[in-house]
């Protein structure tokens, strides 16, 4: 009786469920934020699935057994039809998460997708105020911002209030807590960048040094306390700084399944840098896709390791790290994920914090805009 | 915990039988957790009822075993961890 938790052994051997379905509705967004994970060449992406080509994804994941919807993008309430998709995602069973910028929503839609039966709201800030917000986003929507979450939380939501901490807000994280406190944030995700997409084109510019993170986590630490169970905060520490290999999906194909705005199946959310191809839902079933296709085979298990990950202790809990970080930082997607201190490359990961930590003239950044995406990929 | 208070689920918390999976899940945030058995039953039936009503129900379903304890210990851990709202407890 002590322990909720089933044993996993037996859930172990059976057949994987992606019990996780992001839909990334569109890459549209009214923010331009520098550290975005969105693919370089997201303007490429303007064929978005239809209503009801969503709507048969959400059918046939729920029929797999999938149970968690993340609703993202970009910013989904670009979607006019959010409000439709929503509803057949509660009829189904699904549990609705909406990732939003709140850009875009207002007391009206709000209702409407509570009406729908959205379970609960992720907001994302990039600070504590305008200034360093709209450095980092572009554009000057902190107000807007502001207003949704006190507006979400009006609604009676469960609010999530995630912010990506990086060089330029980590020294503001008292202040951030503080906000998310007076706006009644039920969780807050502190969440370190992770080198991917547009944040890896931005790397030097959105490093910080590793005495931001610790005086950042003391922070956090001092606020935990304080906040109890009113507000849990969770600090999602950097892998670069950490030197530990995060467990990539945990476990390829074990449980995430992601699908692009223009159909693409996706077995983690940076799939589309990697040189596979990835299977239409608009060509093959769902459930054809998660079990047989080559993107979704090509990492599951253990079978493909190359050493040091094969004989590690580490690999049932790391399963060799993150395959996109393999590919940008070695240079090879099969590769030990360089952040982890047994792979032959780590000295490049050790040597990007260190200029982190000497750099003394701040890089400009490169923001994520349509123009941008165009002339770059 | 006292033995009148009423019990929910809390904010944002749904519980749900998965067939895919055998199993009552918890759904909140962004998260699941896949009950047991005796979780199943006790927060499948967190709708309101006090604590002694749910160990009255459950007595009625295992005659043999003695569950008092267990379901208040389970109850308090559960509480702990958010996953409900109690109402009606003597502060006094």
């Amino acid at each position: 009786m002590a322990s909720a938790e089933t044993p996993r052994g037996a859930a172990a051997d059976a057949a994987p469920i992606p019990l996780w379905l992001l839909a990334e509705v569109t890459y549209r967004c009214p923010l331009q934020c520098a550290y975005c994970s969105n693919p370089i060449a997201f303007a490429r992406y303007r064929d978005e699935l239809e209503t009801q080509e969503w709507i048969s994804v959400l059918e046939q994941a729920r029929a797999m057994g999938a149970v968690q919807l993340g609703i993202s993008g970009g910013e989904p309430l670009l979607r006019k039809d959010l409000e439709t998709i929503v509803g057949r995602a509660r009829e189904l069973g699904f549990y609705s998460n909406l990732l939003t910028s709140g850009v875009g929503l207002d007391e009206d839609r709000l209702g409407r997708l509570k009406q729908a039966g959205l379970d609960h709201i992720q907001i994302s800030f990039q600070a504590d105020r305008s200034g360093p917000s709209d450095e980092i986003a572009g554009g000057h929507h902190f107000q807007t911002k502001e207003r949704m979450a006190q507006a979400i939380k009006a609604h009676d939501y469960p609010m999530v209030f995630n912010v990506v901490m990086h060089r330029h807000n980590l020294d503001r994280v008292d202040g951030i807590l503080q906000l998310a406190w007076d706006l009644g944030a039920d969780y807050v995700e502190l969440a370190n960048t992770q080198y991917h997409g547009w944040a890896y084109h931005n790397r030097a510019a959105l490093m910080p040094t590793r005495e931001q993170i610790r005086r950042a986590e003391e922070t956090t630490q001092r606020w935990r306390e304080k906040a109890g169970n009113r507000m849990r905060i969770y600090f999602v520490g950097s892998d670069y700084y950490d030197e530990t290999a995060k467990p990539c999906m945990n476990g390829w194909g074990t449980t995430f399944l992601g699908v692009a705005p223009d159909g693409r199946a996706m077995p983690c959310h940076g799939a589309a840098e990697l040189p596979i191809e990835l299977p239409s839902v608009r060509e093959e079933p769902l459930k054809a896709i998660w079990e047989d296709s080559h993107a979704f085979n090509v990492f599951r298990g253990h079978d493909w390791q190359p050493e040091p990950c094969r004989s590690c202790d580490l690999l049932q809990s790391c399963h060799g790290g993150c395959r996109c970080q393999a590919l940008l930082l070695a240079g090879d997607a099969w590769a030990t994920d360089p952040v982890c201190p047994k792979s032959p490359v780590h000295d490049r990961v050790l040597r990007a914090v260190e200029v982190a930590d000497e750099r003394r003239v701040e890089v400009p950044l490169v923001m994520r805009s349509v123009k941008n995406s165009r002339s770059l990929s | 915990m006292e033995r009148n208070v009423k019990l929910r689920l809390g904010t944002g918390m749904r519980l749900q039988w998965e067939a895919a999976q055998s199993a009552y899940v918890m759904l909140y945030p962004e998260g699941m957790i896949r009950l047991n058995e005796p979780a199943g039953h006790i927060l499948s039936r967190c709708d309101g009822r006090t604590v002694d009503a749910l160990i009255t129900d459950l007595e009625a379903m295992f005659p043999d075993a003695e569950l008092a304890d267990d379901v208040i210990a389970f109850l308090d851990e559960a509480d702990a961890k958010g996953w409900l709202r109690t109402e009606g407890e003597d502060h006094g």
